[in-house]
């Protein structure tokens, strides 16, 4: 686990003064992934979104560290390039520090458009951590329907209507994608508890592979609430079982963070304008489906964990 | 037959594919990103090999998809790293993003790129319309006639990339050039090596003393100064490739300038054409001038920066003159090259010449010294006013309702 007083000696590599909004989840994510990173040098890559729009606004940068962006779709194949050039020059001598690879990409240059480009890196196993930081939806380009939107919410994409209540498909699995590449480390975090995201982080940067982490993360626009829920909001999250903090090291799963109490979805979905349309009488039948969709997840996570118990090392 | 011109140097017979092989190893990159694809892939391949056997020290990434190799390629150039990589046609179309990028970052990448007829309807033989739809990317583009000058400029090409910090594209056509076997001189390890010298970017990613934010967002206040000095940049590497190919002919003897002039000087007709063609020209050419027509052609090298001005100078006395395009524009009017011919004469005030358009060789199909033989033919009666030159594009060798 992560010691904050050790960790208040880490250097802050994301500077204040950025552009991200108030509340916003991907500026916290940033800048603890960050500060897990400690002293060790890191190139930073990063998919097109709004975390790289609103810390490199020419001719300023948030980023102390060296920073590089390219385009939406390919932040994974780029990381794999910069991981190469390293691998290549740190053989030759040119390069002897010892550098990290931390790649940030939101759930639309993850699950998406990008989604091609990271299975192809985590394959081929360059040394790299990649971080989704998953909003459920497009949110720079104006909170538009992703894979990664979970059924009912209100995007501009699949908008609540007078026939239509929101996104009608579930989201997709991501972690679970990842974790079949049968990479060394794959997690899921969320936000409210900075030590299971840090610790998480740690772990990755140590792991001698690919790594990926997938973090929920509150977007008080396009999740419409007020920007200082943002915690509360990411632990609802966990508390509801309907996004479980959990990791898979090399194959073997672990729940690493249990609600005292499950919480009922709606004790999440209430708070969020997104979610506002199924609490009219006649959703009833969605906000019913989106609980059984999450104690079925719930319930399969747990006898994986069981079986991890298991085949862990003792 | 290619004759040696280096004491040095030594001959063998090889296909386009395995020169641009054979200079890639030389030049040992340190990292290469690739793809396969028909007819580029035994580049690849060939390369892996060198990989496998340990010949080299470069780092292989065989990556899923042609974007994420110019992907992978353009960061490992920003990682600090000299980077190259290959491919052809619809790879080419799928990297096209990713080209605009490299070349706005300002990264000296290096491709063999084997020029492949783009799909629809799906063909894998030589034209040029993949590079040709990249020309404005911001790409420094070297054609080739045969082997031995994609060997050569795979070599220079390094060099201009670097020094102009812009990628650059050498090209071959497909399958004419790529897996024709031809003897092609090449030159030995340490002298290629000391040729293209030891790559030392001005700033790179992996540099802990002075980290930077590389690839930002640059709105109204910036970009365009920035885009600025792109174009500019492409301006400047035109003297950065003469320079080289006068480095380049010091050391190894060898003589390129940005296009080739061919029996031109006192040529009344002339065709101007890019890569494989001009050898089958020139032919045509001799045979001409033996019976007492004054035909020549210019053969244009360094398609990007385009060499205007002393191109306009040197077709100033040209009575009539034949544009053949390997690529077509669909744009209702003319195809690429002619464009760029019709342009340079006529904003350097060269109107003497009557200009005409012909498109050729779509998919791979044959072009052969009849053909060229008929464009010269039309090309004299449009010199003796015997026939009114076409004002639109004229097809050789196409069944046209």
């Amino acid at each position: 686990m992560a010691n904050l007083k050790e960790l208040s000696k880490n250097p802050e590599k994301v500077t204040g003064g950025h552009r991200l909004c108030a509340g916003c989840g991907a500026g916290i994510v940033i800048r603890q992934a960050m500060i897990a990173a400690g002293n060790t040098p890191v190139v930073t890559v990063s998919a097109t979104g709004c975390m790289e729009v609103s810390t490199t606004i020419y001719p300023f940068s948030a980023w102390k560290n060296s920073f590089f962006h390219s385009a939406f779709e390919n932040a994974a194949a780029t990381a794999s390039g910069i991981e190469s050039a390293y691998k290549s020059l740190n053989k030759q001598g040119k390069i002897k520090e010892d550098f990290r690879f931390i790649t940030f990409g939101g759930d639309g240059g993850t699950y998406d458009i990008g989604l091609q480009s990271l299975s192809g890196a985590m394959e081929r196993g360059h040394r790299m951590l990649y971080i989704c930081y998953n909003n459920e939806a497009y949110m720079n380009t104006g909170i538009q329907r992703s894979s990664a939107t979970p059924k009912g919410a209100d995007t501009t994409t699949a908008p609540a209507g007078k026939v239509k209540q929101g996104k009608e498909q579930n989201k997709k699995d991501l972690t679970q994608l990842m974790a079949a590449h049968n990479i060394p480390y794959v997690a899921q975090s969320y936000m409210g508890n900075w030590n299971d995201f840090i610790t998480k982080v740690q772990k990755a940067l140590a792991t001698d592979g690919p790594s990926f982490i997938n973090i929920l993360t509150p977007c008080r626009l396009g999740w419409n609430y007020k920007p200082e829920e943002t915690m509360n909001i990411g632990r609802l999250a966990m508390e509801t079982c309907l996004w479980p903090s959990y990791e898979i090291e090399n194959g073997v799963y672990t729940i690493n963070a249990f609600p005292k109490e499950k919480k009922p979805v709606t004790e999440f979905l209430k708070p969020q304008g997104r979610f506002k349309h199924l609490f009219k009488p006649e959703n009833a039948p969605i906000l019913e489906a989106i609980q059984k969709e999450v104690d079925l997840r719930w319930e399969i996570l747990q006898r994986r964990a069981e079986l991890g118990k298991e085949k862990k090392p003792a | 037959m290619i004759k040696p011109v280096y004491s040095k140097g030594k001959l063998a017979a090889k296909t386009g594919n395995e020169v641009m092989a054979e200079a890639m190893r030389q030049i040992e990159p340190d990292v290469v990103a690739a793809y396969p694809i028909t007819p580029a892939t035994e580049i690849v391949q060939i390369f892996s090999q060198f990989v496998a056997d340990g010949k080299v020290k470069t780092e292989f990434v065989a990556v899923e998809s042609e974007h994420s190799a110019m992907s992978a390629t353009l960061a490992a150039s920003a990682a600090g790293a000299r980077a190259m990589t290959g491919t052809s046609s619809q790879g080419l179309c799928l990297m096209w993003e990713m080209l605009n990028i490299a070349a706005g970052l300002r990264l000296p990448v290096v491709m063999a790129e084997v020029n492949r007829a783009i799909s629809a309807p799906l063909n894998i033989h030589g034209d040029q319309s993949d590079a040709m739809g990249a020309r404005d990317t911001g790409w420094i583009q070297i054609y080739s006639e045969n082997s031995q000058e994609a060997y050569d400029n795979m070599i220079q090409a390094v060099k201009i990339a670097e020094k102009a910090k812009l990628p650059a594209m050498v090209t071959t056509d497909g399958f004419i050039i790529s897996h024709c076997m031809e003897v092609v001189e090449t030159y030995p390890d340490e002298d290629v090596k000391k040729f293209i010298g030891e790559y030392k970017p001005e700033r790179y990613l992996l540099d802990t003393k002075r980290p930077f934010t590389m690839g930002s967002i640059e709105l109204q206040d910036y970009y365009f100064e920035h885009r600025w000095q792109l174009a500019q940049a492409m301006r400047d590497a035109k003297k950065i490739a003469v320079d080289v190919a006068a480095d380049f002919a010091k050391t190894f003897g060898r003589q390129y300038d940005l296009y080739e002039k061919y029996k031109l000087d006192d040529a009344e007709i002339a065709i101007v054409v890019i890569g494989s063609t001009a050898g089958t020209a020139k032919v045509v050419v001799d045979e001409l001038r033996e019976k007492g027509v004054k035909a020549g052609l210019l053969k244009v090298r360094v398609f990007r920066p385009f060499p205007a001005q002393d191109i306009a100078k040197d077709l100033a006395k040209v009575k009539a003159l034949a544009v053949l395009d390997r690529a077509d524009s669909c744009s209702g009017t003319f195809a690429p090259l002619y464009s760029d011919i019709a342009s340079a004469l006529f904003a350097n005030g060269i109107t003497s010449a009557k200009v005409v358009n012909y498109v050729y060789g779509l998919g791979g199909r044959e072009i052969a010294p009849n053909h060229i033989a008929e464009v010269y033919d039309t090309l004299g009666k449009i010199a003796a006013g015997t026939q009114k030159p076409s004002t639109d594009v004229n097809y050789i060798n196409v069944r046209i309702k």
